[in-house]
């Protein structure tokens, strides 16, 4: 079994050491952490994919890089800060890794974070669409 | 202790209209006693961002469901509920949300089920409160824990099971999804996560009449007469009937039960919470599939 990056252990070990409600709290910190969209990807929005199984609109780019190092861009309105929580924890807990490491993330790790109770399992499923979606992209960015 | 209704004209015509409130009148009474405005949102979050100064957050998913069946709460857990939020048997409660108040109605269909008397709508929900530019604030206020009554939860009147449904054939049925999940060509809405029904389609005879259509540009609803032209005139009823509403998991069609009941004045409207998801994936139900209501089945 692969070990889970660090960035992801450590945010699942955040979420769980918290009691219920603070772990909404902590969502809502990582919402306003979502980094904006690089201008460049800003002025093309058809680079963007629309991750569906989230409830509210959010887009999802990647990038891999020479170095085999994967940059997943997201952005989701203001008005939906479960979704851009979401995104932030994804974009925080996968920064710096390498394609080999994003694809080993295991598809269940937005189930062991601690929020089904929070949020519902089936607001959670919007994360995992999310996750499914980014390897996705790796997968198919690194073949060449 | 319950509050005035808004004495708003805009409402005069409705059937209910002391059901509705607007946010002008909500602005002015905000920290009335008796007066408790909850916020019900699809967003788990959006509350925690800023809300309606002293309201109270009730999520559909983590508050008014049962974790484990499918089901509501029970009415024990449902007066811990309202009684640990600071909410008395005669408060008069104004719920209001995102999505055109889709979560909103919900609650507040919800609420009914346990005969809590007074409780309203925002018009236009949050997004017209925010639009106005109205006070938001971060602070969840304390509230003290008030005695709740235990209430039994009253599944019969404004609710509708599977086999109401079966026994309901050759009266209205109206499925408030959008057209392309009612002609089965999908099962989930656009855009938004598969809920898990096997089948695509309607039920036999249902008309179409898209929930968000009872509502106008700002957020509020349409007047009596576009909603007379959208519900009478457009898909048939008639003072009298009984009819069930439907969507997907009972939340869309909530909003349609608030329309027909509160505002156009239909007596006998039930909401069918088991939905598509459960119609769906049924063993031998009638399913009709295009954009026609399709014909009755003959038992």
């Amino acid at each position: 079994m692969s070990v889970l990056p660090e960035a992801l252990a450590t945010i699942r070990d955040d979420f769980l050491a918290l009691p219920q409600p603070d772990r909404l709290q902590l969502l809502l910190e990582f919402s306003r952490e979502l980094p904006e969209l690089p201008a460049r990807y800003a002025d093309h929005p058809e680079l963007l994919e629309r991750v569906v199984e989230c409830q509210s609109p959010v887009f999802i780019f990647v990038e891999v890089d020479d170095d085999r190092i994967v940059h997943l861009h997201a952005t989701a309105p203001q008005e939906s800060p479960t979704t851009r929580g979401f995104a932030s924890i994804l974009v925080q807990g996968l920064a710096g890794l390498t394609v080999e490491q994003v694809l080993d993330v295991p598809a269940d790790y937005p189930l062991t974070i601690g929020l089904t109770e929070a949020v519902s399992p089936l607001r959670i499923r919007g994360m995992s669409g999310l996750l499914g979606r980014t390897q996705r992209q790796v997968r198919e960015k690194s073949a060449a | 202790m319950a509050v005035a209704p808004d004495p708003n004209p805009a409402f005069a015509a409705f059937a209910h209209p002391e059901r509705l409130v607007s946010t002008e009148w909500l602005a002015e009474h905000l920290g009335e006693p008796g007066l408790v405005v909850v916020e019900s949102d699809e967003d788990v979050l959006l509350y925690e961002t800023g809300h309606i100064p002293g309201a109270v957050k009730i999520d559909w998913h983590t508050d008014l469901n049962d974790p484990v069946e499918r089901d509501y709460l029970d009415g024990a857990r449902f007066a811990a509920l309202l009684g640990g939020r600071g909410i008395r048997r005669d408060d008069t409660i104004v719920i209001y949300g995102d999505k055109n108040n889709w979560w909103a109605a919900y609650a507040l269909w919800v609420f009914t089920l346990f005969g809590h008397e007074d409780v309203r709508l925002l018009d236009g929900g949050r997004a017209k409160w925010e639009a106005e530019g109205r006070a938001y604030t971060t602070d969840v206020a304390p509230r003290e824990s008030v005695e709740y009554p235990v209430v039994e939860r009253d599944d019969a009147t404004v609710r509708a099971f599977k086999e109401d449904v079966l026994a309901h054939f050759g009266r209205p049925l109206i499925d408030v999804r959008s057209p392309e999940e009612y002609s089965g060509e999908r099962t989930h809405m656009p855009s938004y996560p598969e809920e898990g029904a096997l089948r695509g389609g309607h039920i036999p005879t249902a008309q179409s009449v898209p929930w968000a259509r009872a509502v106008a540009e700002d957020g509020t609803f349409k007047s009596k007469a576009e909603l007379d032209a959208i519900y009478r005139d457009g898909a048939g009823l008639r003072d009298g009937d009984s009819v069930i509403a439907y969507c997907r998991i009972g939340e869309r069609s909530s909003h349609t039960w608030f329309v027909l009941s509160h505002l156009l004045g239909f007596d006998n409207v039930r909401n069918y919470d088991g939905s598509w998801t459960e119609w769906g994936s049924a063993v031998r139900v009638p399913i009709a599939t295009g954009s026609e209501p399709g014909d009755a089945p003959t038992r």
